[in-house]
């Protein structure tokens, strides 16, 4: 695969019993870009990011992260350490921590880092470590990633009585703050109206310029057709595109199986 | 329409009842004058219970009207007061506890009692950090607690090893004991981490009980040698090197006994420090992580095993420390002490404090442990005065005394989290 490339998936199949959800998938997100990967239900998007993120041992292929002049397999990593080689994803429904504010939540996504600076939690109860000049910093990273999602004035609020889009942001910021070199979004603009969707474009396209590459699953086609550089169309399992957004528009195949002949734009 | 409605309640109240009062109370199995036994019938007795029960719920329901009690996550309307009285209410509450000893009318019986909720506050600190923070349902916990005073114990017995050394090494082994029981079974969730723990927990005690040659079987370890004041025993002869004689004072048995009040309510403190400080820390925040989400935090890089391990592994440890000093208080232990009720309770405890908050669980265990002694004098009525009050609360507060939590860090001012956002864990 090319070297701009920040991921690499190479012919992974993820089977379940019989059932055969992703069928020999390959394709490369390239780095500083965002990268999208749609198809219709069931078509083993999920799935497949599943597989990147370490939630399932994929049954075959190979899945590299290219990040700071390493190559980490991630198909072989145990899933928290996933995170640690620089993968961060948020959820289709959404998985805040409910009970902490909005700060807290953002705190544990910097748990390795904090934990690390408290010497193994025994020096941080002893008062004697780097500690709060740590959570300082950490407290600072927070606050950036609170201003980028507009949450600021709701940061000492329960995650759970957040509004839904404001969710969904929290949750984007929290999966940031773990200083990820790849994003996995799996649908980020559900449920959000188009205010909303357009606002989420906009911090989609930040995250990116500021040097965090993006994998997204979406369905709503105008904000995957407004930001994705690339855009991977799966299909039962397979992939049948996997081009610009222009081409993948007029893609005879991609049309059939996924968006219709009523254009939605 | 009320009448109607009471007459239906009363109808239903009428059945419960003769559910309840026919086999309780009209059948009664007796031995006649001859040494056999007969069923003697009281139908007139369980027919007058069974109408005072239908007219008493006809009367209360005509009066009252059908209020249904609700069960509320919300903040109760003592715990904002209890929030803003914290600074004052804590430390006033800690004061007595300092106090106890000095206060006129203390005598033995009431430090003994003392010693006896301070154990339950400091093993209910130490559960709270596996249940309440971590959300891990332990149904086990009195296991570590029994590892710790079997440690002390033997410690003692075979090789003489004093109380001060002996404390923090039975902390360890049942910290040990804590990782080696997780490490198997903490990729269980919910039901079936309960059911193990239970489990270890019959485990502990069954080997306690049958490894005769090593532990003294069923009639336990007698003669474990009590605590001495760092070196100074307290002995009743008053003779040179004891506590009485060093400090000038008159010997008396009471002295041990407020030394042991003062050692417990300093582990106990130790405990709460321990918990508040890791709370406020990365490694409490992923417990509470955890608690939420587990998923989530699996996403985020967190190693869920060893931070549950972590959690499991301190919870463990404080039992210990408290199994180590209620051997040197006891100066006996046998596996009688280490039953799976003990474990139901100091979980009651957690549970009925609210699951997380401190206070919430130090005055759980002043009630439930002060509180039946209270109703000593009720006599065999005690077990059931002290279960319906048990039911009501948790029917009204199923959360536990305090069910909101405070958040750990805060940009602004902090503000308690309804308990209604918190998550329970599923193990």
């Amino acid at each position: 695969m090319s070297q701009a490339a920040i991921l690499s998936v190479e012919a992974v199949t993820m089977r379940f019993g019989g059932l055969t959800a992703v069928n020999a998938v390959s394709f490369a997100a390239e780095r500083g870009a965002i990268t999208a990967i749609i198809g219709p239900n069931g078509a083993g998007k999920t799935t497949l990011f599943n597989c990147i993120t370490g939630f399932y041992r994929p049954s075959e292929g190979a899945i590299t992260l290219h990040h700071e002049g390493r190559d980490t397999a991630l198909h072989r990593l145990a899933g928290h350490k996933i995170a640690r080689a620089g993968v961060a994803r948020t959820f289709q429904n959404i998985r805040l921590f409910q009970g902490m504010t909005a700060l807290e939540n953002l705190l544990v996504a910097q748990h390795n880092r904090l934990m690390a600076a408290t010497g193994f939690g025994i020096g941080a109860v002893l008062g004697l470590s780097r500690y709060p000049a740590a959570e300082r910093d950490a407290i600072d990273r927070a606050r950036h990633w609170l201003e980028m999602t507009a949450l600021l004035d709701r940061a000492d609020d329960p995650a759970g009585s957040l509004p839904y889009g404001a969710q969904r942001r929290l949750e984007i910021a929290r999966a940031m703050c773990t200083e990820p070199a790849l994003l996995c979004l799996d649908e980020p603009a559900a449920g959000l109206n188009p205010r909303e969707s357009e606002a989420l474009s906009a911090l989609l396209r930040s995250i990116r310029d500021g040097g965090c590459s993006l994998l997204l699953i979406e369905h709503d086609m105008s904000v995957v057709m407004g930001i994705s550089d690339r855009i991977v169309v799966l299909d039962h399992g397979a992939k049948i595109a996997d081009a610009a957004p222009a081409v993948i528009r007029a893609d005879a195949r991609v049309i059939a199986a996924y968006l219709g002949e009523g254009d939605e734009e | 329409m009320r009448v109607a409605a009471a007459l239906r309640d009363a109808a239903i109240t009428g059945l419960v009842a003769a559910g309840l009062f026919l086999p309780l109370v009209a059948l009664r199995t007796d031995v006649s004058p001859s040494g056999a036994l007969f069923i003697r019938t009281r139908w007139s007795d369980a027919a007058i219970l069974i109408a005072l029960a239908v007219v008493g719920r006809f009367a209360l329901v005509l009066w009252l009207g059908r209020k249904i009690p609700v069960a509320s996550t919300e903040s109760a309307w003592w715990e904002e007061p209890l929030r803003r009285a914290g600074k004052f209410f804590t430390p006033v509450l800690l004061l007595v506890a300092v106090a106890l000893p000095w206060l006129p009318g203390t005598g033995r019986y009431e430090l003994d009692l003392g010693i006896l909720v301070l154990t339950y506050v400091m093993l209910g600190w130490g559960l709270n950090i596996v249940v309440g923070l971590a959300g891990l349902l332990d149904l086990g916990y009195v296991a570590f607690y029994a590892v710790g005073a079997y440690s002390y114990a033997l410690l003692a017995q075979y090789f003489g090893l004093s109380f001060w050394l002996c404390l923090p090494l039975a902390g360890i082994l049942a910290a040990f004991w804590g990782v080696l029981l997780g490490f198997p079974v903490l990729r269980l969730r919910g039901d079936y981490l309960a059911i193990v723990t239970l489990a270890f927990g019959e485990i502990i005690r069954v080997v306690l009980i049958n490894w005769a040659s090593f532990t003294g079987g069923p009639n336990g370890i007698g003669g474990i040698p009590r605590p001495s004041f760092f070196g100074l025993p307290f002995s009743m002869g008053g003779e040179a090197g004891s506590f009485a004689h060093t400090f000038g004072l008159e010997p008396s048995p009471l002295h041990r006994v407020v030394f042991l009040y003062y050692l417990i309510l300093g582990l106990a403190l130790l405990t709460n420090w321990v918990s508040i400080r890791l709370r406020r820390q990365p490694l409490g925040r992923a417990w509470e992580a955890l608690r939420e989400d587990e998923t989530a935090c699996r996403a985020l890089g967190i190693n869920i095993t060893t931070t549950k391990l972590t959690a499991f592994a301190l919870g463990a440890m404080f039992a210990g420390v408290a199994g180590s000093f209620f051997a040197t208080r006891q100066g006996f232990i046998s596996p009688e002490s280490f039953t799976f009720i003990e474990s139901a309770i100091i979980l009651a405890i957690v549970v009925l404090g609210g699951m997380g908050s401190q206070i919430g669980i130090a005055l759980a265990a002043l009630i439930m442990i002060g509180g039946f002694e209270v109703f000593r004098g009720l006599e065999e009525w005690r077990m059931l005065v002290f279960g319906i009050a048990m039911v009501v609360i948790m029917v009204l507060r199923p959360r536990g005394l305090v069910s909101s939590r405070t958040p750990t860090v805060a940009l602004g001012e902090r503000r308690a989290i309804s308990g209604a956002l918190v998550g329970e864990g599923r193990g």
